[in-house]
């Protein structure tokens, strides 16, 4: 068998690697934001007691290698809350999603620190609470500021979801891993994986982009280069 | 003239920011339709005691009563006072991110619980009488700071307060922008809107005020009506300042 028969017959094994792939993805970006977005409010508006174990949350996750991260709760905390056939993928998307949070908090912390606080001013002197202010007000804000940084978040992400190869997750670089054991040939498999990433990179930054595009607001203009 | 007339009576106000002491018992009544201005060198207290009486800035001591209810102390009930209260600020304040109309309505809609298409109807209103309906659909960034201050000050309006409170309006504005937003405010005291307003505008100060306030050190040295600044032994602290001022 030829080098071109072998890759055309894996390579759907491999693409659909991407799936799985783009799961962690979307795990990350989105618990990442489910949990940062307000992780970032607890830390700027809440009381000291939440603000200090947001504080711990964030030191924790952003603290720990991802690799490590992902044994500890892989092979440690889910086994011992009696998860342990909890599969792979479960626990891989979750663990990117909470270190995913821990970076968002902080992108959205400064988005939100940053705006100044005359507008808090304002939105309380027409009567508005304070949740309305910060709902209505200071958060759409500090989310079309926190934007730029949010779509670098991706890039980063997408490259941090080869680790889950380590608990086994059938993603891209397990799928490629597997072929090259197979068949014995590295260097073709693992080129078109890189080729694979770096489409999704392209990709997903240039939706990104385009969502900056769509929602930008004059006077919040992202000042990104990315084409 | 009846109690009825006085929309608003501050007692007293103290306030201090750690050791410094900004108000001093600071007290006066506002009558309905009634154009108080305060002037006075910076740093003694004038927008402090602006934000006091809307309870940004809580004071220490004293008390604030809008329509003979007490808003000092007033609890969760402040948000239903500040409604009442316009402010219009130095730096316009417009909420960035949304358009002027949605900046004079959003309020109306969250606050006061105003139907969408009736608060906007309402919020073209107001930007017509400030001479920005023609502006409605543009961003803060895309308007000058005269016609950002005319929309902040629409924004006001919009909550038909009962009294109206501006901090300096013109200072952050290139002196040709001044007139457009000093002709709104005129134009509000013709239409009998209750109004404070901190200003270092002399001239401006002198044609609008029924009452002339000089406040120094965190009290209120002198007052009266503007007629008697040239003259009357109650200005004598008021002229000195006001002279290095050469439109006077
Ligand atoms: N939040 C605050 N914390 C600490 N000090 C403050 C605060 N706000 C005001 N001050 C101080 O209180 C004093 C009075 O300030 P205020 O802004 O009321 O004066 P002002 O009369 O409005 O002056 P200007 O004409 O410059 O606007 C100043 O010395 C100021 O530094
Ligand atoms: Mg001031």
């Amino acid at each position: 068998m030829d080098l071109s028969a072998i890759l055309i017959d894996w390579l759907p094994f491999l693409v659909t690697g991407i799936i799985a792939t783009l799961g962690l993805v979307l795990s990350a970006l989105g618990v990442g934001f489910i949990i940062g977005l307000p992780a970032a409010i607890g830390q700027v508006y809440g009381s000291r007691p939440v603000a200090f174990l947001i504080n711990v949350y964030i030191w924790f996750f952003r603290g720990l290698p991802l690799l490590v991260l992902l044994f500890l709760f892989y092979f440690g905390i889910f086994p011992a809350i009696g998860l342990g056939d909890v599969s792979p993928f479960v626990v891989g998307a979750l663990v990117l999603g909470l270190h995913g949070g821990a970076y968002q908090a902080e992108i959205f912390r400064g988005a939100i620190l940053s705006i100044d606080e005359g507008q808090m001013t304002a939105a309380r002197s027409l009567g508005m609470s304070r949740t309305q202010a910060i709902r209505h007000i200071v958060l759409p804000q500090a989310l079309l500021i926190a934007l730029p940084g949010w779509s670098n978040e991706y890039p980063t992400v997408l490259t941090d979801t080869s680790v889950c190869y380590a608990i086994g997750v059938a993603e891209l670089l397990t799928r490629a891993s597997v072929i090259v054991s197979t068949e014995y040939i590295a260097m073709p498999i693992y080129l078109a994986c890189a080729g694979l990433y770096l489409i999704l990179n392209y990709a997903g930054m240039k939706a990104l982009h385009l969502l900056e595009r769509r929602v930008s607001v004059p006077g919040f203009e992202s000042g990104s280069n990315w084409t | 003239m009846t109690t009825d007339d006085i929309i608003l009576r501050v007692e007293g106000l103290h306030k201090s920011f750690g050791s410094t002491e900004v108000l001093k018992g600071v007290s006066f009544t506002v009558r309905k339709g009634e154009t108080k201005v305060f002037i006075g060198p910076s740093g003694t207290g004038k927008s402090t005691l602006l934000r006091c009486i809307n309870q940004l800035i809580v004071p220490d001591a004293g008390r604030v009563y809008l329509h003979g209810e007490e808003v000092t102390h007033a609890g969760a009930k402040i948000n239903q006072y500040r409604a009442k209260i316009g402010m219009v600020f130095q730096n316009f304040n417009l909420f960035d991110h949304l358009t002027a109309v949605r900046n004079v309505e959003i309020a109306l809609i969250k606050v006061k619980g105003m139907k969408e298409n009736e608060a906007r109807e309402k919020a073209l209103f107001e930007l017509r009488r400030v001479g920005m309906e023609d502006r409605a659909d543009h961003y803060p960034a895309q308007l000058s700071g005269g016609q950002a201050q005319r929309v902040s000050i629409a924004r006001a309006l919009a909550m038909d307060p009962d009294v109206m409170l501006f901090d300096e309006p013109t200072s952050a504005l290139d002196p040709e922008l001044t007139g457009e937003v000093l002709e709104v405010i005129r134009s509000l005291a013709r239409a009998g809107m209750t109004m404070l307003i901190v200003t270092h505008e002399m001239r401006f100060a002198l044609s609008i005020a029924d009452e002339l306030l000089f406040m120094e050190h965190g009290r209120i040295l002198e007052s009266g009506s503007p007629a008697e600044l040239a003259t009357s032994p109650n200005f004598e602290r008021t002229r000195q300042f006001a002279g290095r001022f050469a439109e006077l």
